[in-house]
């Protein structure tokens, strides 16, 4: 049995969902098909244990008001907990260092001075590139006008930056996170803070060169709400209005529906067969899932030409992320905050960071965990019983390949974790009633993301823009016609932003 | 003494030796003045122990521009560089790998460890190669200025254009790709054996303070094949009498020129009126003048040292403050009373000539960088030890030996600071790694020179002790060298110039910075260039 759409989206996360969205405002017939029961991957807000929910990405720092205006997200019932949430670079002793609204709070003086003008900058060249996430990537020779245009206008941004900034950017943007703390900062606490955003979620550490600016100046991307705006409801708030919106205008939206292959008819793709035998057809076939499982499990190398097969398996795919939520009996008491309201990073110095990197590199993780942390239910009821808490965690690093496997050490990893935690907040573990640890492992399974990576595959320069995922794919269209690719993996990358979502719609509906 | 001269170079290193040889050439009275009572810098032959000739820092030859090398008649002038070929990489398990120059016998070495990674060499060696012959196009040319809209500049980024345009469209991305990876990733999607990765990683390493798996050292890797012996792309070769004939070469030339150095002078500081740099102070007090003055030392020295703070811009001092410059590098020069035994090699065995290196794997590659990265020399070290007197005999008498080690990694500062007690027990983590491949190793060494980075900087001058006046990273090369808006040897008063390894294209002895230098002081000066540029190879 088999229905005809124009166009089937495999895989409802975030990007799924943004990139229907666009395509039913514009008319057309989509169908989502998600293999999970509920929308959203890596977004989804999951009740991680009785009465206890959780999203694995737990803040928005790259959603544009572009994406929440176009899909009428606020209509469809998204809203924000809290506008924005500062950082905090936690000390154990209490002598935190705030990052807010521009200005830091407790940190030297010179640092203090020093904030601004380093803000500034840093927003001055993340505006120049803003706007290159949103459109497809150029090809260097073989692209059209539209192509020549966006190089045309890079250059134009970069030159417009003024002699000076322009220099200054190109010297700047590979340079380690460390040497560019290092060049404007002295307090180890606050490099260590400032210093995270540019290595989350990648395999990466402060010493690292060439990776590290350009996702400090992705992350300041957003610009919906503030700095760091916290979703109603987690994010899988945003995730039922995406998957709202998309419905009023005519997608359908499966869960439970596994695909397990693209049907390509000659050389076209012209539909997805499910786990359960049911065919659909569809002139366009989207995958939101990463490149590794686009290309390998759901089309099928054999209709891809060797080279290209090569290229998206050298991706690097593999995780160095877990997730930690914690279900707590009563708000942690964190030293010397008065609520835990902010996001806290517990990182004593950009050495600490890199001394756990140094362990996941050989396939360990260390005794010392760094990690991001949230307590979403200070500003959201909806994630726990009055009164109770989720505590939610980015914990680095987890290695993927972790040596002797994780079902051995998970519980080892845990307690480290724990034991951190409990340094800067005395007495949480006795207050801990739920626990989830997700694992990059987990993560590839419960989520199948190949490597659990949040950005499907590693944010580096090498693979990035023109080489995302590889040259050859990466305007979403496929080397197999009416195959394309809508998620993290596509430009510009990871985080919920749906960008990835949006530009594919846009090339599908150029296509046409 | 004569105190005045139409230019004056300070550092008697080798590119500055070739700055002040073709500013000479042009017709120019240069002088050189240099701090030590031997010129060369890193590049010297010295006698530190009766009877053997030590190439005590540099030690290999390969970045050398040819079209340099003719130019200045540096054959005439003494400077014969032999080829040299076989680096054995020792295992623990009493087994090796071995590169070899010769094609086939480097397949069927390979093969031996790994069939798959035998024919993946070949890939391998032609992609690398296909950067090497894109990136040497530009090694003898001033970088452009990507902000300027000068017709020179854009001539300049026009000719980049066509020569990156003409490898196609694909390879544009793969080139991408590579210059900012690492040395590790890069090899991963080539190999699937560890040693022979490590065979392959050794290079991306060399004076760099980043870990095979650091995104950039691909680069680096890539550094260390740019070069040539007599043509052949990434050869190595040694200079017959020591690096030191690359110098004596240079002033060789320099002096026939008409150009004059003098040593034991150590310059206090480049004079500067009216926003013009006028002449050098030397320690001694006495000024010498000239409206030209290039910096042959490292940007940071030059910038923080010799020049004074008011007469440079503010930013210009935070930037030379900024530059990196760390010293992650060791070497050990050894007098050898006989060939040491190498169990792992068959006796006879050709390879027995080349150079050995020990670390087997890319994770003890990797181990060895963390200790640096928490201020320790690595207690597992890599080690690439030259045997020159295989290839040279004129560095000791017959049954005699000058072996050269070079280690990676050592800090240029360890908590409590360097003492000779602490350099000595570097020397001896040295010897212990070499002993567990050569058992008799220590019984054959007749005098040994321990130099980390605290030697280096305080006897050469290269602040930290990097033997490239400044790290090879994306940020600091090219347009970015040594930083942005000074990447084109003018310093930023009229008259001050930079002609170091500091500047495009960086590290090794290539003489490339000196020329290029020189290339643009004769330009501002209106006289015709007499510099090469572009070496062609096609």
């Amino acid at each position: 049995m088999s229905k005809q759409y124009d166009v089937i989206i495999i895989g409802g996360g975030h990007n799924g969902l943004a990139c229907a969205g666009y395509l039913a405002k514009a008319g057309r017939k989509v169908m989502v098909l998600e293999a999970a029961a509920q929308l959203g991957g890596l977004g989804a807000t999951r009740e991680f244990a009785p009465d206890f929910c959780a999203s694995v990405a737990h803040t928005l720092p790259q959603l544009t008001g572009r994406l929440v205006e176009d899909l009428e997200l606020q209509r469809h019932g998204f809203s924000l907990a809290q506008e924005s949430l500062a950082t905090v670079a936690m000390s154990d002793s209490g002598a935190h260092i705030t990052v807010a609204n521009g200005e830091l709070h407790g940190a030297p003086a010179g640092d203090t001075a020093a904030y601004p003008d380093y803000l500034q900058r840093m927003n001055k060249f993340a505006a120049a590139i803003n706007s290159f996430w949103h459109k497809r990537p150029p090809m260097a020779g073989s692209g059209g006008l539209q192509d020549i245009t966006t190089l045309g206008q890079f250059a134009w941004k970069l030159r417009a930056l003024g002699k000076e900034d322009m220099r200054e950017m190109m010297r700047m943007i590979t340079l380690p996170a460390r040497d560019l703390m290092d060049e404007h900062f002295d307090s180890e606490l606050l490099k260590a803070a400032l210093s995270w955003d540019a290595n989350v979620g990648s395999k990466l550490a402060p010493r690292s060169p060439n990776n590290a600016v350009l996702p400090l100046l992705y992350r300041m991307s957003g610009d919906f709400g503030g700095e760091l705006p916290l979703p109603a409801g987690g994010v899988g708030g945003l995730i039922d209005a995406l998957a709202a919106s998309a419905s009023s205008k005519g997608a359908e939206l499966r869960t439970g529906c596994a695909v397990t292959r693209v049907i390509v008819d000659g050389s076209q793709a012209t539909g997805v067969e499910l786990a359960n035998g049911e065919l659909f057809c569809a002139h366009t076939i989207v995958s939101n899932a990463d490149p590794k499982t686009s290309f390998f499990k759901l089309l099928g190398a054999k209709h891809l030409e060797t080279q290209f097969t090569h290229r998206i398996n050298r991706l690097r795919t593999d995780g160095f992320v877990a997730k930690l939520h914690l279900g707590l009996d009563e708000l942690p008491d964190f030293t010397g905050l008065a609520t835990p309201g902010d996001r806290m990073i517990l990182a004593p110095s950009m050495q600490a960071i890199e001394n756990a990197y140094d362990y996941a590199k050989y396939g360990d993780f260390a005794e010392e965990l760094p990690m991001e942390v949230v307590v979403p239910t200070v500003h959201d009821n909806s994630l726990a019983p009055r009164g109770k808490h989720v505590l939610s965690a980015q914990v680095q690093y987890a290695p993927y390949n972790l040596k002797g496997g994780w079902e051995a050490q998970r519980e080892r990893f845990l307690d480290n974790a724990l034991n951190t935690l409990e340094r800067y907040a005395p007495g949480i573990r006795s207050q801990v009633v739920a626990t989830e640890l997700l694992t990059p492992v987990d993560l590839e399974q419960q989520f199948r993301v190949t490597g659990g990576h949040w950005h499907h595959a590693e944010f580096a320069i090498d693979n990035w823009w023109m080489n995302r995922p590889t040259y050859g794919a990466s305007q979403y269209k496929t080397p197999v016609p009416g195959f394309y690719l809508c998620g993290a993996g596509a430009h510009p990358g990871g985080g919920i932003m749906g960008a990835a979502g949006a530009n594919a719609a846009r090339a599908i509906l150029e296509e046409k | 003494m004569k105190n005045r001269y139409d230019a004056i170079v300070i550092g008697a290193g080798h590119n500055g030796l070739t700055n002040a040889a073709y500013l000479a050439k042009s017709g120019l009275d240069v002088l050189v003045v240099e701090k030590n009572d031997y010129i060369g810098g890193a590049a010297v032959s010295r006698e530190l122990h009766e009877g053997w000739l030590y190439s005590n820092c540099s030690y290999v030859c390969s970045l050398l521009r040819q079209s340099i090398h003719r130019d200045l008649d540096l054959t005439r002038h003494g400077l014969m560089i032999v080829p040299y070929s076989g680096t054995t990489n020792f295992t623990r398990t009493g087994d090796y790998i071995a590169e070899y120059g010769d094609h086939a016998m480097q397949y069927r070495e390979i093969k031996r460890h790994s069939l798959r990674d035998a024919d993946a060499m070949h890939r391998y060696e032609s992609d690398l190669m296909r950067y090497a012959k894109l990136i040497r196009h530009f090694l003898l040319r001033t970088p452009a200025d990507p902000t300027s809209l000068k017709p020179r500049d854009l001539g300049e980024m026009i000719f980049m254009a066509k020569k990156f345009a003409n490898m196609g469209e694909e390879q544009v991305y793969e080139f991408i790709r590579f210059m900012t990876m690492s040395a590790g990733d890069f090899l991963d999607e080539y190999f699937e054996s560890d040693l022979v990765k490590t065979l392959y990683a050794t290079s991306s390493i060399i004076g760099t303070a980043l870990g095979v798996y650091s995104p950039g050292t691909a680069y680096v890797l890539l550094h260390h094949v740019m070069g040539d012996v007599d043509g052949a792309v990434g050869a190595w070769g040694l200079a017959r009498g020591g690096m030191g004939a690359i110098s004596n070469a240079i002033a060789g030339a320099l002096q026939e020129h008409g150009g004059e150095i003098r040593t034991s002078a150590p310059v206090d500081k480049i004079i500067v009126r009216n926003n013009r740099a006028t002449g050098v102070a030397l320690d001694n007090g006495d000024e010498i003048y000239a409206d030209i003055v290039v910096s042959n030392l490292d940007p940071k020295r030059t910038f923080t040292v010799i020049m004074d703070k008011n007469d440079i811009p503010a930013d210009l001092h935070k930037k030379a403050e900024n530059f990196k410059i760390r010293g992650s590098s060791g070497k050990v020069n050894i007098a050898l009373t006989g060939m040491p035994d190498y169990p792992s090699l068959p006796q006879g065995h050709k390879l027995r000539n080349g150079s050995f290196q020990f670390l087997d794997s890319m994770e003890r590659m990797e181990r060895a960088y963390d200790c640096w990265k928490h201020g320790r020399w690595s207690d597992d070290p890599f080690i690439e030890m030259t045997q020159s007197s295989m290839w040279d005999p004129t560095l000791a008498a017959p049954g005699n030996y000058f072996v050269s080690c070079f280690i990676q990694y050592c800090p240029a500062e360890v908590e409590g600071g360097w003492t000779p007690e602490k350099r000595d027990a570097f020397g001896k983590t040295v010897i212990d790694q070499i002993c567990n491949y050569s058992p008799n190793f220590r019984d054959l060494i007749a005098h040994m020179e321990v130099r980390t980075p605290f030697e280096i900087e305080n006897e050469i001058g290269l602040t930290e002790g990097n033997i490239f006046q400044g790290e090879l990273t994306i940020d600091q090369l090219m347009f970015n060298r040594p930083f942005p808006g000074y990447s084109q040897y003018r310093g930023p008063v009229k008259g001050m110039y930079m002609c170091g390894s500091g500047t495009h294209p960086g590290g090794g002895v290539s003489s490339a910075c000196g020329a290029n230098s020189a290339r643009e002081i004769l330009l501002d000066l209106k006289r015709p260039n007499i510099v090469p540029q572009d070496d062609v190879d096609e």
